[in-house]
């Protein structure tokens, strides 16, 4: 199937300083695709790039087979877009910012008051945009980005500055979307967010992007080590582990054992020692290694430095 | 099509515009209440007037007074325009299919439906106190106005189009607009101005506006005004072609 977004070899330089460099990657119809990485890392403006927004300096991209550039209007039609930090007129009422932005698009909007309902937004319709909270202020974003019923949605970090709750209350009208066949791109510096969400991911980091794949793939291929902790007072017990293939070190404090090791198997290896040689745990938890530390191994820093 | 959420977006910022707590008073209540309270001082304290107390109250004032609306809705368009960039909301609007230029010409259109409903109260309010002025031929005075305002509204655009912030926009509108009346000919003919400042009323836009709002409520025919409607239109389309080159939209 051909690719909904394809974008290739793109820069972007504002001044001197290079925001987007030699960015490329693909995005499937009706997947989730998140680009993720540090604030600044050029997130944003290859988003709006795609978005015809932006003019990228070189470099070519296709959205459902439009030149974001030259048909920008053509495309506005058929995708929806959240952007960061954006605000809508202070004084403007939910239903008259739905009613507007229905009245904009070539396609018959969907029902604009079944989408306030399906975001619980539907008491707060006579609300003006400035007295909504932060998670309100969002859902009505949403629902501007899907009122034109698109076949591509952006969503621009989405869910920063929200409370846990209500985070989690997005993510699930997001996994809504894709449920409704439409393919979703978004951008996020929360690593939770993006493993809970995405099919797929890039990793980008100071305009470049670093690796593509599906969150479970890149853990494999890059942090393939997995710890198990466990608390044993069996004194054979040290000189058992040690003997487990794929197991890399031991430490030992207090009866706790850290066992370091890598590969999949390992977490079975470790039980199937502990039941063959009847050794009692009163403690036992494994440690796998996610997106966080696959960031931290490909660029040598956290996310959040 | 380019007009498409036009009207929508017009009537829209209309309301909203509105609900702001100083919208609706600051735009039309407060200059229809100044020009009355100016006119019944003046007027009462004038029992026998001269010539040219008698002008400034029946042509000057008027004048005075609509150019104020005029300048009130161009501060008011900067102003607002700076707070949308500010806040990101031009850049939402410009993330549909919506045109820029639609998104641009609705806030003309509210201020200039503004202009003309403030006026509108003005001569119904003044028509006690003014019944000299009824007579003007306000149709046309009305017409008039709008084509001064849409000329200065560009010049606003220019000013929207180059600076930073809102609180700025605001400043820099007023120190461009309000000295301007001061050499419009208004006050003090242009043509007994030193050769100097002479040269200054010729280049600043609001000369031809006034020149243009007193022929008309004195009852020229429009054919008198041509260059200054020229002129006007000269204003327009120069601020125009330089606010597209340098607007941004973020």
């Amino acid at each position: 199937m051909r690719p909904v977004i394809q974008v290739s070899g793109v820069r972007k330089t504002y001044g001197k300083t290079v925001a987007v460099d030699e960015v490329s990657f693909e995005v499937n119809d009706g997947e989730i695709f998140g680009l993720i990485g540090p604030n600044g890392a050029g997130k944003t403006t290859t988003m709006e790039c795609i978005e015809g927004l932006r003019t990228p300096d070189r470099g070519s991209i296709s959205v459902l087979g439009l030149d974001p550039f030259r048909q920008v209007y053509k495309l506005q039609d058929r995708i929806g877009v959240q952007l960061q930090q954006a605000q809508l007129q202070k004084r403007i009422k939910v239903w008259e910012a739905v009613d507007l932005w229905a009245s904009l698009y070539a396609k018959k909007a969907i029902d604009g008051e079944r989408l306030l309902e399906q975001l619980g937004l539907t008491d707060k319709r006579n609300a003006w945009f400035m007295n909504l909270s932060g998670g309100q202020k969002q859902r009505l974003f949403i629902a501007l980005a899907l009122i034109n019923d698109p076949e591509v949605v952006f969503l621009d970090e989405l869910t920063t500055g929200l409370d846990p709750q209500s985070r989690r209350a997005i993510w699930d009208l997001v996994r809504g979307i894709r449920e409704r066949g439409k393919t979703v791109f978004l951008t996020t510096h929360l690593m939770e967010e993006a493993e809970r969400l995405c099919d797929r991911v890039a990793i980008i980091e100071h305009g470049r992007i670093i690796d593509i794949d599906s969150p479970d793939k890149l853990v494999k291929r890059h942090c393939p080590e997995r710890t198990v902790v466990l608390t044993t007072n069996d004194p054979v017990a040290e000189e058992r582990f040690r003997a487990i293939p794929g197991v890399e070190a031991v430490n030992c404090a207090d009866f706790r054992f850290t066992i370091h090791g890598r590969g999949d198997d390992l977490v079975t290896e470790v039980i199937h020692c502990l039941s063959e040689n009847r050794i009692r745990v009163t403690d036992f938890r494994t440690i796998l290694p996610n997106l966080e530390d696959v960031f931290l191994k490909l660029t040598g820093h956290s996310i959040r430095e | 099509m380019m007009l498409r959420g036009l009207w929508k977006l017009t009537w829209l910022e209309i309301k909203i515009f509105m609900r702001e707590p100083m919208g609706a008073v600051g735009a039309v209540v407060i200059p229809v209440l100044v020009f009355l309270g100016a006119g019944r001082i003046v007027g009462s304290r004038l029992e026998q007037p001269t010539l040219a107390a008698s002008n400034f109250i029946h042509v000057g004032l008027p004048v005075l007074a609509s150019l104020l609306i005029a300048i009130n809705a161009v501060i008011s368009l900067v102003t607002i325009i700076s707070i949308y960039r500010e806040g990101g909301i031009l850049k939402r609007l410009r993330a549909t299919p919506l045109r820029p230029q639609t998104i641009l010409t609705a806030h003309v259109i509210v201020k200039l439906i503004l202009t003309a409903a403030t006026l509108a109260v003005m001569v119904l309010a003044g028509k006690r106190y003014y019944p000299v002025g009824v007579h003007a031929p306000l149709f046309s005075f009305t017409i008039a106005l709008l084509i001064s305002t849409w000329s200065i509204l560009s010049i606003g655009f220019l000013i929207a189009s180059i600076v930073p912030t809102a609180r700025f926009a605001q400043l820099i509108g007023g120190f461009v607009m309000y000295p301007m009346i001061g050499f419009s000919g208004l006050f003090v003919p242009v043509e007994v101005l030193p050769p100097v400042l002479r040269a200054v009323a010729r280049v600043l836009p609001l000369t031809y506006a006034v020149a243009l709002l007193q022929g008309v409520w004195n009852g020229d025919a429009w054919s008198a005004h041509v260059g200054d409607v020229a002129a006007l239109a000269v204003v327009f389309v120069v601020c125009t072609a330089l606010s597209t080159k340098v607007f941004r939209w973020e």
